[in-house]
């Protein structure tokens, strides 16, 4: 190989091919029988000359670049603003940091890249492909290879050897699977998954407190057409002991108030409220894919998730009346306590959020 | 090279190849492959800008990991962004607030992360569809397209876990509706789902656990795939469009050293230059505007980054069924749109390259690529493939889209529902009928020649256009059009009455072959091409007079004609034939 490299002959000059046959250099593949358009550069020495500037000005200004860079780096501070056209108010060090750093690379590549197109042979070449497929006698040998491994191995001596080894082999994984399992410790006083998803933390008596600032709720307090965001009063004991967020993600509600007369329907038997002079209280958890809802329109009582735009209509029931969500919102059923403040009769009578396996079991 | 020329570090560098040479045998690769020759063409580029944004999303990954912190312990923020100060947020939403506003070149680092990553999905993307679209996927490359596919499977694993790393309102929800796909599989829905988060949706572990995910098992794997991918090109060399001198047994192109190690390594720095001026002025995923996850909070208009925007469409758009069969539930409107879909569409994917071989029956190795409109079917439902996803897209913003143009969402869905129909079986039908457009002009155009526009009377008083012979690389282009005729319908019994037993198979392979090339404008022969050729002539010979006293005179700008000097007429005859002489 060296002497290929070495054996090259000596002149460099540039010598645009002109089509007549000349002896290939070692390593050198032979024209594309195509026409060869030749460039300024290959016959204007100056267009050569200034291709040459442009190239090492890229590569200079790349190299500026980088100190502008540890400029930006050290005299922009933080939190400084600039706005850009058509972009707006921005980071004044991360756009710098951004430009210097960008066209320091880009800069690299441009030169590279217009060093080829102007300078570099533009001949196009061929070279002979090779089919994939090996030659009968490669494959031959192969097969043979193969054979005397085989026979030398025993494999097809011992069928014993060679089931056992199979079956052991397709088991030994297992306990890598296996030890998935506990990638959930089942708590003791837990139960089932599907138990859990059924369970919140709404018990009778619970109140609704408002879900940032957890202020009880008063019925008289929710004007007709409100709407309030609640979550149950003990959270906040729930979320501190537990340190995270899964009570929140199945026990927030929604509460809102109609006039009783605009109430077709409740999901509480036949006669009997599960609201409070007009205020229902639904969960916020959308049954599709569990979205938290609160997009309310108060005048059709119509409830629409952002995230897939099923729709349900609060005055009757929470019913699905479009999307793709199947089941309606599962109504919390509460009364007033002796303050005048909300609070649950029990927990949702249905579970909440998507559906699953075995929601529909007894 | 004569020695005097050799410089001192070539020298040190000779000898270092030697050094290693001894050791493991290069010199012997460097002199198969240091001019291995590559074939020139701007969508060959599309792999390479995938394979570079890859690079830039390892490097900025890295950087980004030495200051994230994969958990959810809460905290109390207490950085300079006003907004949030005092809120109780996760440590790894803090620690992304930190890269965000404290480190210096933190922010930066986040958006050509997020930058990067999207030019790769988009990337890989396009490459694909132009693999599928000029048949870059046939034999010998069949395997190599199984690889890409599962390359872009692992592109969107890569993005979608990366999405939820920062733990901000948007990548929760995100996460919500991935709860709410997993507990919709039948029968191991719920435990699955538990053991995923770790208990219940969120738990405290998903964070950590798609962090290994994300930084870990899906770029391993992508490394691996990626390098498999380039020795496969490597070892089966590119493949090349049709042109004069290009065959299945040869490629046409520039050699590796110097022309494609200057112009691909620097494509890579464009590349990488490129997005890191885009990720310093254009922001992407602003987290702190969404402030922290909870799970009882959403933002409408939240959108996903445009690869995942199609299965959220795909959700919206299925109509609410859901089957309850012994008290057991199975989510339809979760799993169609969002398990079966997918899993259908990608499968399909996969085995196309095997269909296609089945239905021609063809064996040979493919390194000049198809022209699109010379498959015609295949460009179609390539196309169909495409409105199909552009329309659950669109879907994925139909929220968007009805505030921004007034219109009712509800009518939008059901627009769409219909859309998603319609649309593809059209775009099948007017995709075909355009290649079979084209197909015709090629046709012509081998036949008669290019049209030049110039018209001419003759004595006898008839008319004629003037064409102009196609120069040789367009009939190279033009005679590139392979021969695909549909399998014949395979017999039902030989000689002896011996039932076929492939009959069966054979039969379908038949029909997929006759749904595959029924429809093609035949190629002219070469003595149809011959006979347009003379008939090309004999225009020029109608002609060439008319030229000749053209040539004679000399039309000034004012249309005045003057006598032109008889010295310099007779030269140009030949290559006159491209117009510009019609003034007269």
């Amino acid at each position: 190989m060296s002497d290929e490299i070495t054996g090259t002959e000596p002149g460099q000059e540039v010598a645009p091919s002109d089509g007549d046959t000349k002896a290939l250099r070692p390593g050198e593949w032979p024209p594309a029988d195509v026409e060869h358009h030749l460039r300024r550069t290959d016959t204007d020495p100056k267009a050569q000359a200034r291709a040459v500037r442009q190239v090492a000005t890229m590569f200079m200004l790349s190299a500026v670049m980088v100190v502008l860079f540890i400029v930006a780096f050290i005299a922009i501070p933080r939190d400084a603003v600039v706005s850009i056209p058509f972009i707006g108010p921005i980071s004044a060090l991360n756009s710098a940091m951004g430009l210097t750093f960008g066209l320091a690379i880009f800069l690299i590549g441009a030169g590279a890249v217009h060093w080829a197109k102007k300078l570099m042979s533009n001949v196009e070449v061929v070279q002979e492909r090779h089919p994939m497929k090996s030659t009968e006698d490669e494959t031959e040998l192969a097969a043979d290879i193969y054979e005397v491994g085989k026979e030398q191995s025993t494999w097809a001596k011992f069928p014993i050897i060679r089931r056992t080894m199979l079956a052991a082999m397709a088991l030994v994984p297992i306990p890598f699977i296996v030890s998935l399992r506990d990638l959930w410790i089942q708590p003791a006083d837990v139960g089932t998954p599907s138990a859990e998803l059924r369970r919140t933390i709404w018990e009778p008596g619970m109140r609704l407190v408002t879900d940032i600032t957890y202020q009880p709720i008063k019925a008289d307090e929710i004007p007709t057409g409100g709407l309030v965001n609640a979550v149950p009063e003990n959270l906040r004991e729930v979320e501190e002991d537990d340190h995270n967020l899964n009570a929140r993600a199945k026990a927030a509600v929604i509460v809102v108030r109609m006039l009783p007369e605009e109430i077709q329907s409740q999901q509480s038997p036949e006669g009997t409220d599960w609201g409070y002079e007009g205020i229902l209280c639904f969960s916020k958890i959308c049954t599709h894919v569990g979205c938290p809802i609160s997009l309310y329109q108060q005048r059709t009582h119509l409830l629409l998730c952002p995230c897939h735009q099923s729709t349900f209509d609060l005055s009757d029931s929470a019913e699905v009346v479009f999307g793709p969500a199947y089941r309606r919102m599962p109504q919390l059923p509460i009364e007033v306590d002796d303050e005048g403040y909300l609070v649950a009769v029990s927990d949702f009578p249905e579970p909440v959020g998507p559906s699953f396996w075995e929601i529909s079991r007894p | 090279m004569s020695t005097e020329q050799i410089s001192g570090i070539e020298k040190k560098g000779a000898s270092a190849a030697t050094y290693v040479d001894e050791r493991v045998h290069s010199n012997s690769w460097f002199s198969r492959n240091l001019n291995k020759v590559f074939p020139d063409h701007w969508s060959f580029m599309l792999g390479e800008i995938a394979l570079y944004s890859f690079v830039v999303v390892l490097l900025s990954g890295v950087y980004l990991t030495l200051f994230y912190k994969p958990s959810v312990v809460e905290v109390i923020y207490d950085g300079p962004y006003i907004p949030l100060k005092g809120v109780t947020i996760s440590e790894a939403y803090d620690s992304a607030l930190a890269i965000s506003f404290e480190v210096r070149g933190g922010l930066l680092m986040r958006q050509i992360h997020h930058w990067s990553a999207l030019f790769f999905v988009v990337a890989i993307a396009v490459h694909m569809f132009r693999v599928f679209f000029t048949g870059a996927f046939r034999k010998p490359r069949e395997l190599n397209w199984v690889v890409g596919m599962t390359l872009a499977l692992m592109a969107l694993a890569a993005g979608f876990t990366g999405y939820s790393l920062p733990d901000d309102l948007l990548s929760g929800t995100g996460l919500r509706i991935i709860e709410g796909i997993i507990l919709a599989i039948p029968v191991i829905g719920t435990w699955a789902s538990f053991l995923v988060f770790g208990g219940e949706f969120p738990g405290v572990d998903i964070i950590s656990r798609l962090y290994g995910i994300h930084i870990l098992l899906v770029p391993g794997i992508i490394v691996g795939l990626i390098t498999v991918h380039l020795m496969m090109v490597w070892t089966q060399k590119h493949t090349q469009f049709p042109g004069p001198g290009r065959t299945d047994k040869n490629v046409v192109g520039y050699p590796l050293m110097p022309v494609y190690m200057a112009k691909a390594g620097g494509f890579f720095f464009l590349i990488f230059g490129l997005i890191t001026i885009i990720a310093g002025i254009v922001q992407i995923n602003p987290i702190w505007i969404f402030g922290p996850y909870t799970p009882d909070q959403v933002s409408a208009g939240t959108q996903p980054d445009w690869y995942i925007g199609w299965l959220d469409g795909a959700l919206r758009l299925m109509p609410n069924i859901e089957w309850i069969i012994f008290d057991y539930t199975i989510s339809l409107n979760v799993l169609i749109p969002t398990v079966v879909l997918p899993g259908l569409i990608v499968t399909a994917a996969i085995i196309y390259p095997w269909l296609e071989a089945w239905a021609t029956g063809d064996k040979r190795e493919h390194h000049v690529l198809d022209r699109p409109r010379n498959a015609p079917t295949r460009t179609a439902l390539g196309v169909m493939a495409i409105v199909f996803y552009v329309i659950l897209w669109v879907g994925g913003g139909n929220d968007i889209i009805a505030v921004g143009f007034d219109l009712s969402i509800n009518f939008m869905i059901w627009f769409l529902r219909f859309a998603l129909i319609i649309l593809p079986a059209l775009a099948f039908i007017i995709t075909k009928r355009i290649c079979l457009s084209l197909q015709r002009r090629d046709r012509d155009k081998l036949l008669h020649g290019r049209e030049t526009g110039r018209i001419l009377r003759l004595p006898t008083g008839e008319f004629i256009e003037v064409h102009a012979p196609v120069n040789e690389e367009e009939r190279a282009v033009l005679e590139s059009k392979p021969d695909d005729k549909p399998l014949p319908e395979p017999p039902e019994s030989d000689s002896a009455g011996v039932r076929n037993p492939k009959y069966k198979s054979g039969r379908r392979a038949a029909g997929l072959s006759r749904f595959l090339y029924r429809d093609t404008i035949e190629k002219p022969t070469e003595a149809e091409i011959h006979h347009g050729d003379e008939a090309i002539e004999a225009e020029d010979d109608f002609e060439a007079p008319l030229l000749e006293r053209e040539e004679s005179m000399h039309v000034a700008h004012d249309g005045s004609v003057l006598a032109k000097p008889a010295v310099d007429a007779p030269e140009t005859t030949s290559d006159n034939g491209d117009g510009g002489s019609e003034q007269s």
